[in-house]
């Protein structure tokens, strides 16, 4: 992990053992520095962010309403603007059923209106605030609370999404590729209008792992090119930021009990489905 | 200057200096929407426009806006004010002074775009101050009374006009001189705010005591706010030469009978009163102009002497009536003996209610012995003397 970082998380939360978004969370925060204001939504990290009248952040944060991710933060980046400071950093601390369903359209419009935040989506792929249910981010066949038998639809695509708004910056991350994820926050924080990071954060109670393996899994979801990290600059310039080992895509899937009932061939069509975006991947990547 | 109901808001809201205003279009209220987006165009409006994609994100944007330290101003309607119920709660909650104005207009289905204030009359408790203004003049002094008020009390506030019989309507208004506003409201300067170099955590989680302790706050400065609003309204009336009170009153104080109504039909029913005091009717009327915090001290006093008492709703809840008859009822309950209290419920969907209609309505009152217990929806079909 290198130097060692300033933290602007207090220790002691109440996030589950080996939860990988608490450790995203706390590198965000590093690379957002104490210059800044978080909007944190219904999820995950408002049980981070902790009950009044003690809080785990030591930057300013306001717990907004659910679907209000974007529209919060444009209001205070607004409002900042309309003070004269420029500097403060506003940053979006949301979860994934947040960002890719009940908060979809106020991250569009604030990205169409190319508002100076920094929007991260910490996806544990599905609503595990609430208890384990499904979100339009939660992958295809994986077991959830209300996808008893496995989920049909396949995992809404966000950094596609949010570079085809032509955002200066949007990039996939995960928690267990920290150097990765805190100069992509950095690079975001030098560039004005929308950024979208969207950040792999491993969930040892949802997925069925055990919490010692959090770090392992998310390394295998990229090294796997099951999540591959990469950026899109204007929505049109794509690098690809950690070249994958490509080891074979059940290796992860296996290690986590919402797919232990994968059949072969439904193995078989994931792999197919990871190497064919893949490839799309890198054709954008070299083609520019 | 001469003004339709909108643009006096327009000018009311642009008057005090909001350093950011996020606004989405809705008829009847878009006009208030496009004269904000002109000034800015010309670089006069002196705050930031934000054009946003809904009016739910209207009001996210005005509560973050105004937690970070700055006057915020939005304008809505009926399916609008509706998206946003869930942060009306959540502007109260965290005592923001945001101001809005809602056009009121009747809510789907079926669609309709008339005045109707069921709209509003449905936030009631959110915990927002409500005022139900009568003309254009009004709608204008409402607005920079209401930014002074909830910037006082820490309690956000929505000025209250009918769909087009007031937003769209013209008339005669004296738009006051930013100097004299400047006089009259000072900058905004909130206690707390989002700040790095101050750092805390707004609108956490709370065990079961302490948010029973916020809303008794909250309901603490509601209460407060009733005081405020007079205070504000008497000061006002100095700087520029117009009040309103809390109520209205016309020849109230020997009325038998006392027509109760909000907004357009207050003014309507002057000329009613008019024509039946012509010919000896002891009839009165009181408007009521604040709804929440409801004036019960102002209504009873006015109300003690009242034979019998008319309210006309143009607003209902279906299954019990109109909105202000049942709060009339209420605060009288217990405080006045025997009273009668018919309640009318005429109007809606922006129908007309004329100065016929209203005397009807009084004939009504007067012949009728007992208040029925279910409001008269159906005004032409009922026989006088019956």
């Amino acid at each position: 992990m290198g130097n060692r970082e300033k933290d602007n998380l207090y220790p002691g939360h109440m996030a589950c053992p080996g939860c990988g978004e608490v450790i995203a969370l706390k590198l965000v925060l590093q690379a957002v520095g104490d210059k800044a204001i978080a909007v944190v939504l219904p999820s995950c990290l408002g049980i981070i962010l902790g009950p009044f009248p003690r809080t785990t952040f030591k930057i300013p944060v306001f717990h907004a309403a659910f679907e209000t991710g974007a529209s919060s933060a444009s209001g205070i980046a607004n409002a900042l603007l309309a003070r004269g400071d420029e500097e403060t950093v506003v940053v979006t601390l949301a979860g994934d059923g947040g960002t890719t369903d009940i908060g979809f359209q106020s991250l569009s419009g604030a990205a169409d209106r190319d508002e100076n935040i920094i929007y991260c989506c910490f996806d544990n792929e599905a609503y595990m605030n609430t208890g384990i249910q499904s979100s339009s981010s939660t992958p295809q066949y994986a077991w959830t609370m209300t996808t008893p038998v496995g989920r049909t639809q396949k995992k809404k695509n966000m950094v596609e999404i949010m570079g085809a708004h032509g955002v200066p910056y949007a990039a996939s991350a995960c928690s267990c590729f920290p150097d990765d994820l805190r100069a992509k926050i950095r690079k975001a924080k030098k560039l004005k209008g929308t950024k979208y990071i969207h950040i792999l954060s491993p969930c040892p109670t949802g997925w069925r792992f055990p919490e010692r393996l959090t770090p392992n899994i998310g390394r295998l979801a990229v090294e796997t090119n099951y999540f591959p990290l990469y950026e899109i600059r204007n929505g049109r310039e794509y690098s690809i930021t950690h070249q994958p080992k490509k080891i074979p895509v059940k290796e992860y899937l296996l290690a986590q009990g919402r797919f232990k009932h994968l059949k072969l061939e439904e193995l078989e069509i994931i792999q197919r489905e990871v190497d064919a975006r893949w490839d799309e991947l890198t054709t954008k990547a070299d083609n520019r | 200057m001469l003004l339709t109901g909108n643009h006096a808001a327009a000018f009311g809201a642009r008057l005090c200096r909001p350093r950011v205003i996020a606004a989405y279009p809705i008829t009847p209220q878009s006009p208030i929407y496009e004269k904000l987006s002109e000034w800015d165009g010309k670089g006069v409006l002196g705050g930031r426009m934000m054009r946003v994609e809904s009016e739910h994100s209207a009001m996210a944007a005005c509560i973050t806006a105004s937690l970070t330290g700055v006057r915020t101003f939005t304008a809505t309607a009926s399916q609008g004010l509706a998206l946003m119920h869930e942060l009306l709660h959540y502007a109260s909650g965290m005592r923001v002074p945001v101001v809005m104005v809602n056009v009121n207009r009747a809510l789907a289905a079926p669609w309709s775009f008339w005045s109707d204030q069921t709209d509003s009359l449905s936030q009631r408790d959110t915990g927002w101050l409500q005022f139900y203004v009568a003309d254009n003049q009004e709608a204008l002094d409402t607005v920079i009374q209401a930014f002074r008020v909830a910037e006082t009390i820490f309690l956000p506030a929505m000025v209250v006009l009918e769909a087009f019989y007031i937003s769209h309507f013209m008339e005669p208004v004296d738009v006051p001189a930013q100097e004299a506003v400047d006089g009259f409201l000072p900058p905004f300067r909130p206690a707390f705010r989002l700040d790095p170099s101050d750092p805390a955590a707004f609108c956490q989680t709370t065990t079961q005591e302490q948010y029973a302790q916020f809303r008794i706050l909250r309901h603490k400065a509601m209460e407060e706010g009733l005081e405020v609003v007079s205070e504000v309204d008497k000061e006002y009336q100095k700087h520029f030469g117009r009040g309103y009170g809390l109520v209205e009153t016309y020849h109230l104080d020997d009325a038998d009978i006392v027509l109760v109504t909000a907004g357009t039909i207050g003014h309507t029913a002057r000329i009613t009163i008019d024509e039946l005091r012509e010919v000896g009717w002891k009839v009165g009327m009181l408007r009521i102009r604040l709804f929440r915090p409801f004036p019960k001290e102002e209504i009873i006093r006015r109300l003690k002497k009242a034979k019998k008492i008319a309210v006309v709703d143009r607003n209902i809840s279906s299954g019990q009536g109109g909105i202000f008859c049942e709060e009339v009822k209420s605060a009288l309950c217990g405080h006045v003996d025997g009273a009668q209290v018919f309640g009318f419920v005429l109007g809606l969907g922006g129908t007309n209610v004329s100065p016929s209609l209203l005397r009807k309505v009084f004939e009504i009152t007067k012949t009728m012995k007992m208040a029925p217990l279910r409001p008269i929806l159906d005004i032409e079909s009922v026989e006088i003397g019956k």
